[in-house]
């Protein structure tokens, strides 16, 4: 029992620098934009731009979270932005075009999504093929089929039921925050109470170790794929559901950055291994609240890209061991010379 | 070169890691044409006193000179320009590149655009190798090599980087008898050209064969210094366990009177080969029973041993468990089947380094129960700490990263890992590589009870004195062949030496 308070000292620690890096930004806006901080309860929902912000990152936060688990297994998926454009194109097109009941328009879609995952999934761990090439592959793929699906049309809608996807509020909160954090306890679960995270941090730091202890190395690759695939789907269809369009060709387009930014930023090795969940969606809410400060603070849109670049090189030094250890070198030295 | 100065000096070395004292104001002289051995067990600061003097770690406390004057490396590569190399244990080269490369990483020769100059780079490489005695093609990756022509061509890049001092940490771990022998060729040429070399190693024998002085280090202090031709080996090997020596003596013979004749056969290879691996060959193996696998470098141990364990699919030949097919072409399947492998390679198919000790103890045993029946944390600290005072694995807690121990204590991790399985076959190959006699003593003793408790056991080890030790038979192997078994009285290393020289009975 006593190794229990090391252990969460140990994950705490592991969130220090996106939790750090947050809170920076969160108090520069204390000080420059305050009207960030406000809340209010309208008709029994939340509004305010913190909620906004969560809001918002929803559909990165749900690639993150299958991101996480890619990335932890030693892989990467740059594929799960043109996927999400999928499961939008599909429901979509079967709603309004066939005239399929939403529910099965949605099953289908998700489906289809899920499918591209098990390929992707298929390519690594059963060919071998890199991570990368795979789904550099399948980002080029999956935008090809949701504009093939579309007709290459952007297609508009009307359907109460499908926009309470992105805007709909449950227990008072937006509707895309609840499927978060369904989907973060569910994964947290999924990963922490049955032995499913060790593999996954098994298998990305040492593969082949983990094969000669008996580990399924395919079967935990395979399935890491799948399940990003799926929460793509997902994303996909809030993001299609926020602007009631399936715009084949623009949506979820370069937000497969946004989700490896955040993992990185919440503190998970690019070389896999062990990874955190948590830190993945700290590092969501970092990207989304530093795009919306910089909006809010009237940032002329062309430099809006170099800022956020520039702050995320930031937080990522801040994080990095090399980096400390030579700042402390840095002022050892001065130490020594004055 | 007789009593010159010393080349290297050392005063008050200390290093200090968080809960852990792993340097303790050691000295440490090193004279010009001097070959001197450094020893300890697992933990005593050899890999530190190194890495202190090389630059890798920042040392706390003490002062290094070189030819008398004070420096102070901070950097591998600073150690390097002022003429200290080293070669490590394990093999810090890059496998995709040729020999050549490798042997010119970050010091190409380059004409005057800039570009490579290749064929002063491959020629330069071949004299550097020539240096050594060996004749390799230097275009060929080096991953074409085994590991033995790898580790010589890391000490053929030290040696070319006009080294003064040259620091091998066990390079022979990996080495068959003749390559050895080639090593220390080298070491003593390398002598007389007047090169000061510290060679750390586990072997008793290559350090009476080879050295000229002794330094032995334990837990962090300086044991002594010991001129190699005045120290009894029993004596060092005291001096280095801080022990009586009677305690570290293990009967010998007891695996042989512990004859296995009569016991039902547990498992059998019926002629399971595989092309270009291994020869098709049979084994028997009874319950309780400890079977060594002998044979040079390369003969073919590790390769039937991972058929066995469905590693790598036979391609002919089937195994039988209580006499009944089984067809184990996984690992997983071997392990459900009650088998547990402990791999020679530890860095690559062993520890999982980022993980805990913990994790790292249980991981076979979860992967064996699937991964929705998850071993409660209470019952993996139970096992974890279970294991690591039945092996002795020093270490403050089992939540440490395995990566942070030293070599010896992981490979107790590995031992901990399968026993945690409670197997019925477990294979261990090279189990006491790189660690030091303390240990390997330990995991011999752990053999002969787990074979009592009616494990069936497959050694594997390149010390035969170990094999003949441990093992009530013996199969023998050659050039990926088997070419028989030896067991009870004709059990002995000149009869095993006598058998891989002359082939078939």
């Amino acid at each position: 029992m006593k190794l229990r308070p090391l252990a969460a000292r140990q994950v705490l620690g592991s969130l220090v620098w996106p939790i750090l890096a947050l809170a920076i930004i969160l108090i520069f806006n204390a000080f420059f934009t305050p009207v960030m901080f406000k809340l209010e309860i309208k008709d029994s929902h939340l509004f305010g731009s913190l909620i906004d912000i969560l809001n918002r990152a929803a559909p990165v936060m749900l690639m993150a979270i299958g991101m996480t688990l890619v990335i932890a297994t030693g892989g990467i998926d740059i594929s799960v932005g043109s996927m999400s454009a999928v499961s939008g194109s599909f429901t979509t097109v079967l709603l309004v075009v066939y005239g399929v009941p939403l529910a099965w328009a949605i099953v289908i879609g998700l489906v289809v999504v899920t499918m591209l995952g098990l390929w992707n999934g298929f390519m690594v761990s059963s060919i071998g093929v890199q991570p990368i090439v795979t789904t550099l592959i399948m980002w080029v793929l999956a935008r090809g089929i949701a504009t093939l699906f579309a007709n290459g049309e952007t297609i508009l809608f009307e359907n109460p039921r499908y926009e309470f996807i992105a805007n709909g509020f449950l227990f008072g909160i937006p509707f895309p925050i609840t499927i978060v954090a369904a989907v973060f306890a569910i994964t947290q679960l999924l990963t922490r109470r049955t032995a499913l995270g060790l593999f996954v941090e098994s298998v990305g730091c040492n593969p082949v170790a983990s094969r000669y202890s008996g580990v399924n190395v395919r079967a935990i690759k395979q399935t890491v794929y799948v399940f990003t695939a799926f929460l793509a789907g997902i994303a996909g269809l809030i993001n299609t559901a926020n602007i009631k369009v399936a715009d084949v060709t623009r949506s979820g387009d370069g937000l497969e950055l946004d989700a490896i930014l955040a993992v990185v930023i919440g503190g998970t090795s690019m070389d896999g291994g062990k990874f955190s969940l948590t830190g993945t969606i700290i590092g969501a809410i970092v990207m989304q609240t530093l795009t919306t400060t910089i909006l809010t603070n009237g940032v002329p849109v062309q430099v809006t890209r170099v800022i956020k670049a520039l702050v995320v090189v930031f937080i990522i030094l801040i994080q990095s061991e090399t980096f400390h250890s030579q700042v402390r070198s840095l002022f050892r030295r001065r130490a020594h010379e004055a | 070169m007789t009593e010159s100065d010393p080349i290297l000096q050392m005063q008050g070395l200390s290093k200090r890691f968080p809960g852990v004292i792993a340097l303790d104001k050691v000295d440490f002289s090193l004279r010009c044409g001097e070959i001197r051995g450094l020893m300890g067990e697992n933990g005593a600061g050899k890999s530190t006193l190194i890495k202190l003097m090389t630059g890798v770690y920042p040392r706390d406390e003490g002062k290094i000179f070189l030819e008398g004057r004070e420096i102070d490396p901070r950097f591998p590569y600073e150690a390097q320009k002022m003429g200290i190399s080293t070669v490590y244990q394990e093999v810090n080269l890059i496998p995709t590149l040729t020999v050549a490369e490798n042997i010119f990483l970050g010091r190409q020769p380059t004409n005057s655009l800039g570009s490579l100059h290749w064929k002063r780079m491959n020629e330069g490489a071949e004299r550097a190798l020539e240096r050594l005695n060996l004749k390799l093609n230097v275009r060929q990756q080096l991953s074409d090599y085994s590991l033995a022509i790898q580790q010589m061509v890391a000490i053929a890049r030290a040696v070319d980087i006009s080294a003064k001092i040259l620091i091998l940490d066990e390079p022979t771990s990996s080495l068959a008898a003749d390559e050895v022998d080639l090593l220390f060729a080298v070491m003593r040429k390398l002598k007389a050209e007047g090169l000061g070399i510290i060679f750390v190693t586990h072997f008793l024998d290559q350090v009476f064969s080879v050295t000229d002085t002794i330094t032995v280090l334990r837990n962090g202090q300086l044991v002594g210094d010991y001129r190699t031709a005045a120290i009894p080996k029993m004596e060092l090997i005291a001096s280095m366990m801080g022990k009586s020596l009677h305690e570290i003596e293990i009967r010998s013979g007891q695996g042989a009177s512990l004859s296995g004749a009569g016991k039902e056969i547990l498992a059998e290879a019926k002629g399971l080969g595989r092309k270009g691996s291994i020869e098709p060959f049979d084994l028997e193996l009874r319950k309780g029973e400890v079977l060594g696998l002998a044979g040079l470098l390369g003969a073919g141990r590790t390769e039937a041993a991972e058929l066995l364990f469905g590693i790598h699919r036979a391609d002919q030949g089937e195994i039988r468990i209580n006499g009944v097919p089984a067809p184990i072409h996984s690992p997983q399947k071997a392990i459900s089947s009650g088998f547990a492998f402990c791999s020679e390679d530890r860095k690559v198919s062993g520890i999982i380094g980022d993980l805990t000790i913990r994790e790292n103890i249980f991981l076979a045993l979860q992967a064996s129960k699937g991964a929705f029946r998850l071993i409660s944390r209470k019952t993996q600290e139970s096992i974890a700490d279970g294991y690591i005072s039945l092996l002795g694995i020093s270490t403050p807690n089992a939540d440490k990263k395995i990566k942070e121990l030293s070599g010896g204590n992981q490979q107790k991790v590995m031992i901990a890992r399968w026993l945690a399985l409670h197997p019925r076959l477990l294979i261990l190959d090279e189990p006491t590589r790189g660690i030091d006699v303390g240990a390997k003593m330990e995991v011999q003793k752990l053999i002969l009870s787990l074979s009592q408790e009616g494990i069936s056991i497959i050694f594997i080890s390149s010390e035969l004195s170990e094999v003949v030790r441990c093992s009530q038979r013996v199969a023998v192997l050659r050039d990926r062949v088997k070419i028989g078994e030896l067991s009870g009285d004709q059990i002995n290393e000149s009869s095993i030496m006598h058998f891989i020289a002359e082939g078939a009975r």
